[in-house]
């Protein structure tokens, strides 16, 4: 990438060679929309978290306390003041993590042999492999979840087959769960995994996994030793894809998880509906975004160093 | 052995596992699909073939009031987050490093980078200030939010467009006394098409799927077809909603096949 601007910017059209000022004045739309409508916004939520809850929702302006902040992992005790753990709020941030790690492991076990599929294709045949993986993709999340929920509910067409079949005696309760949350996030986020996996399969030299082969490798040793070290890159980037909406994911657990099996999303909602504690609601959210954060850190970090690597 | 004639391309279960993949990503759509069908009340018992729901939702104003709404705002959204987009991508692709560039790049992909629910609250907290402040509760909050959210999937493919293409023939123009705004209008803009409507297609899908953000932002009475959507799954559910997931549905995917048989024949 550096190369590239570094031969073309010696000759620039003419429009462009003006000073740094105009390239400000042209960027300047799509800076101030994202600040007034995503950054903006997010720094005043930033404030309203070390304020005072409001009674009916909202906060008292200006006068400010740590309550919100506090309040995300310790509750205090209504009688005696002293500060507990929020059991309540621990669990979901648990259940948030566990799920989403969960998630991405799921994604990855099924979207590496499919990726694998794809890019082992005759070349004429992959694009439309590819396509048929990001067309699910391209429908509504809403619609697909809803699918979802009508595919594993009681009277659904899992538990109505394994009615017929005889395997089960009365339908299982699979709509409701943590694992119908997870078998959701899985199916709406899949794609985010399959398609960095693919681009970095469709470039793999097979002619070294032929060299594995020829020096009497199993196929478990040339798949752990020579395919998974070489497309680590594209790995490390769909799990980072998989794991990151997940973790903020508020649609899928809130249409598949009900009202019991909250993720961090729904408990976010929960806190500027019914809870009105604005101030807490803000804090979960910045511990959300900076969590976030932390794992876009992370990617950066090995993407850099396995680049380097790479040459 | 008799292990000498494998392909080395493949290797065991990958392909049933892969297969098994397509299979469970297109069975819930395609039930789904099914069910809208359905001449009976129910989404898991069929009945008989009948076009009934289709009608019903058709008729319903209320979906066809949230369909307009979502259609405008994913044109209006879309058209100032592409032209927000080129001229940011103009300004930050085939440049010398220079000071704030890093912080261009950090500020147009931010959205990409935060979870909606985080945004979603927080234009809740804005927005419901000004809201009360000005008495104005118009389509523009959730038109200014949308754009906001796309300017980052339009500027994807404009930058990659862009970065992609060859400065000659804008220095030839220039060299030929264009003006800078006859070589950018003659020149650069046609070479840039290609990234301009993938980018396009690309922040109007998104803004019509859009669940969260809206919302939240939305005032009363400005549901867009998703968030009817999901008002009617917290209610008792008919066939009526699997129609217009169908045809939202079906919608998506005209578009977005499209968008690839047009991308591909020139490539």
């Amino acid at each position: 990438m550096t190369t590239k601007t570094d031969v073309t910017n010696n000759e620039l059209p003419p429009y462009r060679k003006r000073e740094a000022l105009n390239r400000w004045i042209i960027s300047l739309p799509a800076l101030s929309i994202i600040m007034l409508a995503a950054i903006g916004p997010i720094l005043i939520m930033l404030l309203y978290s070390f304020m005072v809850k409001g009674d009916y929702g909202g906060v008292k302006l200006w006068e400010f306390s740590f309550d919100g902040w506090i309040n995300v992992f310790f509750q205090r005790d209504i009688f005696d003041e002293t500060l507990g753990l929020a059991d309540a709020h621990l669990t979901i941030f648990w259940r948030s993590l566990k799920l989403s790690i969960l998630t991405t492991l799921a994604a990855l076990a099924f979207g590496l042999p499919t990726a694998y599929f794809i890019a082992t294709r005759p070349k004429h045949t992959r694009e439309i492999w590819v396509f048929l993986i990001t067309i699910p993709f391209w429908a509504n999340l809403l619609i697909r979840t809803f699918a979802i929920q009508e595919v594993i509910r009681n009277e659904g067409i899992i538990n109505n087959t394994l009615l017929a079949i005889g395997i089960i005696d009365s339908p299982i309760q699979m709509l409701y769960t943590d694992g119908a949350i997870l078998f959701g996030m899985v199916y709406v986020y899949l794609p985010l995994m399959v398609l960095p996996l693919y681009a970095s399969i469709e470039k793999l030299d097979f002619r070294l996994v032929e060299a594995g082969y020829d020096l009497y490798a199993t196929r478990l040793k040339v798949l752990r030793r020579i395919i998974l070290p070489m497309i680590k890159p594209g790995m490390i980037a769909g799990c980072i894809l998989v794991f990151i909406p997940s973790l903020g994911a508020y649609v899928t657990p809130r249409l598949l998880g009900g009202g019991k099996n909250m993720m961090l999303g729904n408990l976010i909602e929960s806190q500027f509906g019914a809870g009105r504690n604005w101030p807490l609601g803000s804090a979960i959210s910045i511990t959300l975004m900076l969590l976030v954060m932390f794992a876009l850190i992370f990617y950066v970090r090995n993407a850099t160093r396995s680049g380097a690597n790479h040459g | 052995m008799g292990s000498r004639h494998f392909n080395v391309r493949t290797l065991p279960g990958f392909g049933f596992i892969a297969l098994l993949t397509f299979f469970l990503l297109y069975l819930p759509i395609c039930m789904l699909v099914f069910y809208a069908f359905n001449s009976g009340d129910s989404i898991v018992q069929w009945e008989g073939f009948s076009l009934r729901w289709f009608e019903v939702a058709l008729k319903n104003d209320a979906v066809q009031e949230a369909a307009g709404r979502s259609i405008l705002i994913a044109v209006i959204a879309a058209t100032v987050a592409t032209i927000c987009a080129t001229m940011a991508a103009l300004a930050t692709t085939r440049v010398k490093p220079y000071p704030g560039l890093v912080f261009k790049y950090a500020v147009i992909n931010q959205p990409l980078m935060v979870p909606e629910i985080v945004t979603a609250v927080a234009l809740l907290i804005v927005f419901s200030k000004i809201k009360v402040w000005t008495g104005y509760s118009g389509l523009t909050y959730l038109i200014l939010a949308h754009t906001a959210f796309c300017i980052p999937f339009a500027y994807l493919p404009i930058r990659a467009r862009l970065e992609s293409m060859d400065s000659g023939l804008e220095v030839a123009a220039g060299d030929l006394y264009a003006t800078p705004w006859k070589t950018f209008r003659l020149i650069t803009l046609p070479l840039l098409r290609p990234g301009i409507i993938a980018g396009f297609m690309l922040a109007f899908v998104i803004s019509l799927d859009d669940v969260v953000i809206t919302e939240f932002v939305k005032s009363g009475g400005q549901e867009t077809l998703p968030t009817y959507m999901l008002g009617q799954l917290r209610r008792s559910i008919t066939p009526e909603v699997n129609a217009i997931a169908t045809v939202f549905l079906a919608f998506s995917v005209l578009l977005v096949t499209a968008f690839f048989f047009s991308s591909r024949k020139k490539t």
